[in-house]
């Protein structure tokens, strides 16, 4: 990227990406970049062994004890449509929260015009849920909640573990929306209660765009079915698709270069230690609040609390569209940001913002604190022009 | 493969499950290794773990447990 520009749009997708990612992924096409599980020579079993080792480092980042559970997708959309369609059948009821993305919110819609009963909790205007609302919604033919496990308008972080308690409690699955989460806030899938677990490569896990996974907890896998169907390079002889995991969910070659950087992106999480990434953004979201709160006509929504929020914050300035926001800060001060509804326009509706939405900045690993100064100077200045 | 020696293979559901049986054989020291499947064996396209016949207990029994094996069959 170019030296001169501010980066803030970390919840898009992650820029700059580490120096391992780029490296693995040129490392695995110069090698060769053989076809993964379809043939026995050694450029094939080399490629095998590339999505083995991501596989391994994603569960081992995701709390999950057998990487075979971990289907690759291209997105977390990918994966959230495997679980939402795979799973709900009409007469089902499923309950969402109205802080989802529109890869929740449209699959979720979708089913709903096709028979299926859909409850949006309410959220506050901080885009805070109640669990005891969720408790509230359960109805006898619930068979899941689809919860997003932090927002990408406002940041919220959604009671995860709780809704997983209450969900265990009743029986029923419960599906999680790690995009934003995903190798920025520790996750566990066991102690979570979390049977289904969507996530994005190229965000918090540094890896590149057309990357991501669904993790499916064992035994599920007979009542999802699978989007697509294809080869697999396994039980050629058959005309059907596997029953087992995880080909059962990867019809077609996969994204092996992609995946190369995944692996590298998710290693580099490892090496560094969620907690330690999450310390660090968190004070730089502190950081950019607590500037914030000093300039007047500027109005923050959410949690306002870094330890309640991902390092993802929206505002307005007064009398200032946020489209008209974004384009002064990108050609003034080389500040990307993004304005809008950012694919959620339940959570625009839940905190107050839509249609116009916010103008939000988004932080990653790689920002610093002298970086923030000069964000809340610029945004300072904005509200003179 | 020497002329001499005898070998079986394992064979698995899919790669990722042959995969998964190399790195668990590397940690414990078994050589082995992954070879397309013989056509004899299978029609599928897949790969297979050969081994020498001789760590045959030793192999399946660091495997039990571990990585689910569809067959065992010696080579020719
Ligand atoms: C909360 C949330 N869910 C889902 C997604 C979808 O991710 P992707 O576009 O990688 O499928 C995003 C980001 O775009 C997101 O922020």
């Amino acid at each position: 990227m170019t030296q001169d520009l501010l980066y803030f749009d970390n919840a898009a997708t992650s820029c700059p990406k580490p120096p391992e990612t780029l490296r693995a992924m040129r490392r695995f096409m110069e090698d060769g970049g053989g076809s993964p599980g379809r043939s026995g020579h050694r450029l094939s079993i080399a490629a095998g062994r590339v999505i083995f080792a991501a596989r391994e480092i994603l569960a081992g980042l995701l709390g999950v004890d057998d990487s075979l559970r971990i289907v690759l997708t291209k997105n977390a959309t990918e994966a959230l449509n495997i679980a939402a369609v795979g799973l709900l059948k009409p007469g089902d009821h499923v309950i969402t929260s109205g802080m989802e993305h529109n890869s929740v919110m449209r699959p979720l819609r979708a089913l709903e015009a096709a028979g299926v009963a859909l409850t949006v909790v309410s959220c506050s205007a901080a885009g805070e849920l109640d669990p005891d609302d969720v408790r509230a919604a359960i109805r006898t033919e619930t068979k899941a909640v689809f919860l997003t496990h932090a927002s990408n308008v406002t940041g919220t972080i959604m009671p995860v573990a709780e809704i997983g308690r209450i969900a265990g409690d009743h029986g029923i699955l419960f599906c999680v929306d790690a995009a934003q989460t995903a190798g920025a806030l520790p996750i566990d899938v066991g102690p979570m209660g979390i049977d289904l677990l969507a996530f994005t490569g190229h965000k918090s896990l540094f890896g590149p765009q057309g990357t991501g996974g669904l993790y499916i907890r064992e035994g599920l896998e007979g009542g999802i079915a699978p989007l697509m169907r294809g080869g697999t390079g396994s039980r050629s002889e058959f005309e059907e698709q596997p029953a087992f995991m995880p080909d059962r969910y990867e019809a077609g070659t996969l994204n092996t270069v992609g995946i190369a950087g995944l692996a590298a992106g998710a290693g580099f999480v490892a090496a560094q230690g969620v907690d330690d990434i999450r310390r660090r953004e968190e004070a730089l979201t502190e950081k950019f609040l607590a500037g914030l709160r000093d300039l007047d006509g500027v109005t923050v929504y959410g949690p306002k609390a870094a330890s309640r929020q991902m390092p993802v914050v929206s505002f307005r300035i007064a009398g200032l569209d946020p489209a008209e926001a974004a384009l002064k800060l990108d050609e003034r001060f080389g500040i990307l940001s993004r304005p809008g509804l950012h694919c959620a326009p339940a959570a625009h509706r839940t905190i107050g913002t839509a249609p116009t939405g916010t103008l939000r900045f988004s932080f990653g690993y790689f920002n610093t604190e002298a970086e923030i100064r000069t964000a809340v100077e610029a945004v300072g200045r904005l509200r003179a022009w | 493969m020497t002329p001499e020696e005898s070998y079986g293979v394992l064979l698995f559901q899919s790669v990722s499950y042959a995969i998964k049986a190399e790195k668990i054989l590397l940690a414990a020291g078994l050589p082995h290794k992954l070879i397309p499947v013989p056509r004899h064996i299978s029609s599928d396209c897949g790969v297979c773990l050969r081994f020498r016949s001789e760590l045959r207990e030793r192999i399946l029994a660091a495997l039990d447990g571990q990585v689910e094996i569809d067959a065992v069959h010696p080579l020719k």
